[in-house]
């Protein structure tokens, strides 16, 4: 597992979760914090591309041996892609939470949603 | 992100698969008065090679053409199969089930039974489970044909010790649980569990309440909120105050008129009675709620204090835990329920009736059981009268009610209070003797300072001092040939470990348990890395869950 | 001190000392309040001694009929099958009988991998591939079948065939409280399952669709056809309850559209015990791994490279998802499907199929003669595996059983038992491999005589008949 880790261009969400945003478009995971807290992670249950994901709603689930945890949409919009890899290496999700390990692409329904995700600094200070 | 978890789920982090180039399959054993090859404590106990079996399933010894079964001679004209079912409603390949013969099926069940560690041959504290020794009276008397081979639809003149065996039996259960009806139907606690939150449910509605929220403590067992949501009722946790008990301020603030019931455990998965336990009741009742027993703790009460005298309406018992049922490697059990007045009415069905008729002599009455499926033949307000129905088919797991009304009928009142009594002394003692050995100091008690029939004790500071976790103590544990206590269970304390050492344990073995946490302690301070890598002396070692939980694999493949 | 509590007075002395207590009755006084104290002793009588018990049980034992005593024709769930002699001296096995449920899995690979051996039994019985390692029983099964259609689709009707056991449509109903579901009854037809009635029944509301194969009345049900009548325009779930030993000659569940197979386990190498326990068998289709109740074993690795199983998937389950569990089941039932499993074993490949056509061949008989007796009709003439239903117009059936008991006979199951109103004159009659040419022909000459006591003696029976119709 990698060290920890908080990249400074994501945006993040109190529940643990990060979003990339590229103009309209979001890719979501959860930090590292998350996984470390979660444990290997054996199962990544992705919704359906097409179905809508509402702000601090949970959209999917994430599966170790034995916990499972609800994941926190950081914004609201619609489901355009799914992570594919992680049916098969779920454990990405643990070895590159940021990278390998991103679980949706959602196209925002409301981008000024971004404005109150916290910065890194802000999450960072939040962990503590 | 909120996560639900039992153990910590991060068991398998310092789990790495070894490859058998490496080290060799056997190499790992240690060779008797051999020396071990890596730089590990020696196992406690020898290996039994049979233990060390590499696991073979009977599907993969299949043999073409081997068989155990030989049918008798059909003995009638014999028709063509086509004539008979059409051949598209016939299956068109056999199923592929083994060819082996019968000294092979034995071998090979025989053997893997030695893979198993079992009550009969060592200590099994583990807690809320009660594993007491289970008379082996009770499997001959369960095996006579006329309780073994009695059909369920037998009529009722036909099958009359058996509706005494269990009339008997509720009798028994009600005055044990100080509630006057008993169901015996449920086929386990959970589904014990069902029963009971569907039948608050069925009363709350008969009087035109619509009521959706069940209380359940923060340390509830997982089964009690899974059966909340299979009732259709919505689960609302309630807090526990710093002696364990029901968090009382919490609770006034969440009875409302909504509450259909609370479920509760008492003593609780913390093995404390609570104290408050009549202020609850009243609480509960005053807002017109129903009060729910979890009976799996009943081996701390039994002859000494009755759910149905602190208040409560509805007890599910485990006959598999206080009763005597042998656990069977995981079921059968068997979860009857007791129940107040104002719930009787609604019980499942079939119903036991006890009638006077007259004797058969003419002189004077006798009496005579009868099993009733149909409200309609039931008295108003009786037992059934209202039923919700049914949970299953029949009238629950007979066998297991020879077995515990044997059990009862050895003991009798006196002696299930004596079980009690010994199993609250024996917890006790345990918790004396690891105060004297000085265990306690890393593993102190998690909450109060005596238990009932059982405690919790948290490896936190184990872990902070030692390095090792509870996983680990576990795991070590298994070499010292003892099975472990519960673990990480409940949620609410830090790496807990849950220990119920019940009353058919003897003394010497409840102080050969604490000197071997004493010892795996003392070897931590020396090396960690031998609990954290244990076990060593086991059929195998620590297993790669993780990986069996990403690609599961099942079932044996055939070829 | 019982016999079963080992401490002495002597230790007990010792040991309230090591406490720091006079006595056990200060140590509970300590913790429980003294209202809540029971006050009396229980109202159970003093214990008895080991012989005086088995005296006890045996008598008791003696009082009831079993199917040692009779011969019997009694199924209707479950049946007298022959259970085979290494089933008890397997089940007998301390190592088997006694641990708990394998939560340490490193000493309790024994029990994990018969768990492993019984879901590929069920799986190849069934042709589905996924099976748990078993539920309490049978009808219970189909509930958490129906709990899972409910999680998988979110629907919440219940479509279920009138030839599903009775025990089941009523415990359906029961648990649909709960479920927050309806159910609707699809009637029979000529003793199936009402092909049109059944297709307008499942719509796109439905969460499932419930037949048994072969039916309550022994009827062989054209699954294939109901399966896809059910999938057309519905999402609905198709859920099959299966008597497992029919399988030996049945088109498979898998094979024939069905989604969920479940069943009663008990005539799998388990005692009828007057109902219990038996065990459930749960297998489905791939996609519904993740919402399958109870325990699972799964195969892995152990950290020398060793081939192990462990319980896998339990995030399903309720220690760990609680309140979003698939079910709230615990444990599976362990014992009795080792008894499952090791008999599976025993038949094998070619003994299976040729037990069930013992079955078929002489049920057939069994059914043919029978039906010969004046009196005597079929109450359907679907094909039959190894359990029919008859008719006797203007009898008193359960005078009949009664009579025919009397000389030794268990002839069946009287349907007015189960379904008074609709099949008042009906007699549902198993036949199991104990069942000889020689008893089925005494069943045969009894039930003759018994209709001609009836219809020679009294004729109340046919009054009532009259009057009811």
């Amino acid at each position: 597992m990698a060290d920890a880790s908080y990249p400074e261009d994501l945006k993040y969400h109190p529940e643990h979760d990060w979003a990339r945003i590229d103009g309209d478009v979001a890719t979501f995971g959860i930090t590292w914090f998350a996984q470390d807290a979660l444990g290997e992670v054996v199962f990544f249950d992705a919704p359906d591309v097409g179905s809508t994901v509402t702000k601090d709603e949970s959209y999917a689930e994430v599966e170790s041996v034995k916990a499972v945890s609800d994941v926190i949409a950081p914004l609201s919009g619609e489901v355009v892609e799914v992570n594919p890899a992680l049916e098969d290496s779920p454990e990405s999700i643990n070895e590159s939470s940021y990278e390998d390990g991103w679980m949706i692409k959602v196209r925002l329904s409301d981008p000024s949603q971004v404005d109150a995700l916290l910065d890194q600094a802000a999450y960072v200070a939040s962990l503590d | 992100m909120s996560t639900t978890e039992n153990t910590t789920g991060r068991g398998t982090k310092d789990v790495h698969i070894g490859d058998d180039s490496a080290i060799a399959r056997e190499a790992v054993l240690p060779a008797a008065g051999g020396s071990d090859p890596r730089p590990l404590a020696a196992p406690t106990t020898s290996v039994n090679p049979i233990q060390r079996d590499h696991a073979t399933t009977i599907f993969e010894k299949s043999v073409a053409g081997r068989r155990a079964f030989v049918a008798p001679d059909a003995g009638v004209p014999e028709v063509a199969l086509d004539e008979i079912i059409p051949a598209a409603f016939r299956r068109k390949a056999p199923a592929r089930l083994p060819q082996v013969t019968e000294p092979e099926l034995v071998r090979h069940y025989v053997r893997l039974s030695r893979r198993n560690f079992d009550l009969d041959t060592g200590f099994y504290p583990l807690g809320s489970c009660t594993m007491k020794y289970n008379p082996r009276l009770h499997e001959r008397v369960g095996a006579l044909p006329g309780h073994a081979r009695l059909h369920p639809f037998q009529t009722a003149d036909h099958a009359q010790g058996a509706l005494e065996v269990m009339y008997g039996l509720e009798r028994q259960l009600a005055e044990v649980s100080g509630l006057p009806h008993v169901c015996l139907q449920p086929s386990a606690g959970s589904h014990g569990e069902l029963a009971g939150v569907l039948l608050a449910r069925a009363y709350h509605e008969a009087r035109g309440e619509k009521r959706t929220k069940v209380l359940t403590p923060d340390t509830a067992h997982g089964t009690n909120p899974a059966t909340v949501t299979m009732a259709g009722l919505e689960v609302v946790k309630v807090a526990t105050n710093p002696d364990g008990g029901v968090d009382i301020d919490d609770l006034r603030a969440k009875a409302d008129e909504d509450v259909a019931l609370i479920m509760l455990t008492n003593p609780n998965t913390l093995g404390i009675f609570d104290p408050n336990i009549e202020e609850i009741a009243s609480i509960v009742h005053g807002v017109g709620g129903v009060l729910y027993y979890d009976g799996a703790n009943l081996n701390a009460i039994m002859g000494i204090s009755r759910p149905g005298d602190m208040g409560f309406d509805i007890v599910h018992f485990n006959l598999h835990k206080s009763f005597t049922q042998p656990h069977g490697g995981g079921g059968p059990g068997s979860g009857p329920i007791a129940v107040s007045d104002r719930i009787a009415p609604y019980v499942p069905v079939p119903v036991i009736r006890r009638e006077e008729v007259p004797a058969a002599d003419g002189e004077g009455t006798t009496h005579r059981f009868d099993l009733v499926s149909d409200p309609d033949r039931l008295p108003d307000g009786a037992p059934g009268s209202k039923t919700i129905g049914k949970l299953r088919g029949f009238q629950g797991n007979y066998g297991v009610f020879v077995r515990c009304y044997s059990y009862i009928l050895s003991l009798g009142g006196s002696g299930l209070k004596d079980a009690s009594e010994v199993a609250v002394l024996n917890a006790n003692y345990l918790l004396a003797k690891l105060e004297e050995l000085g265990v306690r100091k890393q593993l102190p008690l998690a909450f109060g300072t005596r238990c009932m029939h059982e405690f919790v004790i948290s490896g936190g500071p184990m872990k902070r001092e030692l390095g090792i976790r509870t996983l680990d103590l576990a795991k070590r544990l298994l070499d010292h040939g003892f099975h472990p206590p519960t673990v990480y269970f409940p949620l609410l304390v830090e790496e807990a470990l849950l220990i119920e050492p019940v009353e058919t344990e003897a003394r010497e073995t409840l102080d050969a348990f604490a000197e071997a946490l004493a010892e795996i302690l003392r070897e931590a301070g020396e090396d960690p890395t031998i609990a954290q890598n244990a076990p060593y002396s086991t059929p195998v070692r620590r297993l790669d869950e993780a990986g069996a939980a990403k690609k599961p694999r099942i079932r044996q493949p055939i070829a | 001190m019982t016999r079963y509590t080992t401490a002495t007075d002597a230790d007990r002395e010792a040991m309230l000392a090591a406490v720091g207590v006079s006595s056990i009755s200060e140590l509970i006084a300590e913790q429980i309040p003294q209202s809540l104290l029971l006050d009396r002793p229980l109202d159970i009588p003093e214990g008895l001694s080991e012989q005086e018990v088995y005296t006890e049980l045996a008598s008791l034992a003696a009082r009831n009929t079993s199917a040692e005593d009779e011969v019997t024709f009694l199924g209707a769930g479950m049946y007298d099958h022959y259970v085979p002699s290494i089933i008890d001296m397997l089940l007998g096995r301390s190592e088997f009988l006694t641990p708990y449920t394998p939560y340490q899995p490193e000493v309790s690979q024994g029990g994990l991998q018969v768990m492993f051996e019984y879901q590929t039994a069920i799986s190849e019985l069934t042709a589905l591939p996924v099976s748990n390692a078993s539920v309490y029983e049978g009808p219970s099964a189909v509930g958490a079948a129906a709990y899972l259609a409910k999680l998988v689709n979110g629907k919440k009707r219940i479509v279920v065939s009138a030839g599903v056991h009775p025990h089941t449509i009523q415990m359906l109903g029961t648990l649909a409280v709960g479920y927050g579901s309806e159910v609707v009854v699809v009637p029979l037809k000529d003793g199936a399952t009402d092909q049109e009635a059944w297709a307008a029944a499942v719509d796109g509301e439905t969460s499932c669709a419930i037949l048994q194969q072969p039916n309550f009345l022994g009827a062989v049900e054209d699954v294939q056809a109901l399966s896809d009548a059910a999938k057309d325009d519905s999402p609905a779930v198709v859920i099959g309850a299966y008597d497992p030993l029919t399988l030996g000659v049945l088109a498979p569940p898998g094979e024939t559209g069905v989604d969920v197979a479940v069943g009663e386990g008990q005539t799998l190498g388990n005692r009828l015990d007057f109902g219990g326990p038996s065990f459930g068998f749960f297998a489905a289709r791939e996609a519904f791994l993740r919402r399958m109740p109870g325990r699972i074993a799964g195969e892995t690795v152990d950290v020398d490279g060793r081939r192990g199983f462990v319980l896998t998937l339990q995030t399903r389950e309720q220690h760990i998802r609680r309140e979003k569990a698939t079910s709230n089941i615990c444990t599976s039932q362990a014992l009795n499907a080792l008894a499952g499993v090791v008999y599976l074993g025993w038949l094998g490949r070619e003994g299976l199929p040729e037990l069930a056509n013992l079955l078929v061949q002489r049920t057939h008989y069994a059914r043919t003669t029978l039906a010969a007796i004046d009196g005597v009709e079929l109450l359907h003439e679907q094909p039959v595996v190894r359990e029919f239903a008859l008719r006797l117009p203007g009898v008193d059936v359960e005078q009949l059983v009664s009579y025919v008991q009397d000389h030794g006979v268990n002839p069946g199951l009287a349907l007015t038992r189960t379904h008074a109103g609709t099949y008042d004159d009906g007699l549902l009659v198993a036949v199991t491999e104990q069942r000889t040419k020689e008893q089925i022909d005494e069943l045969a000459a009894l039930i003759g005589d018994a209709i001609a006591a009836q219809r020679g003696g009294a004729t109340s029976a046919n009054a009532r008949t009259e009057i009811s119709a």
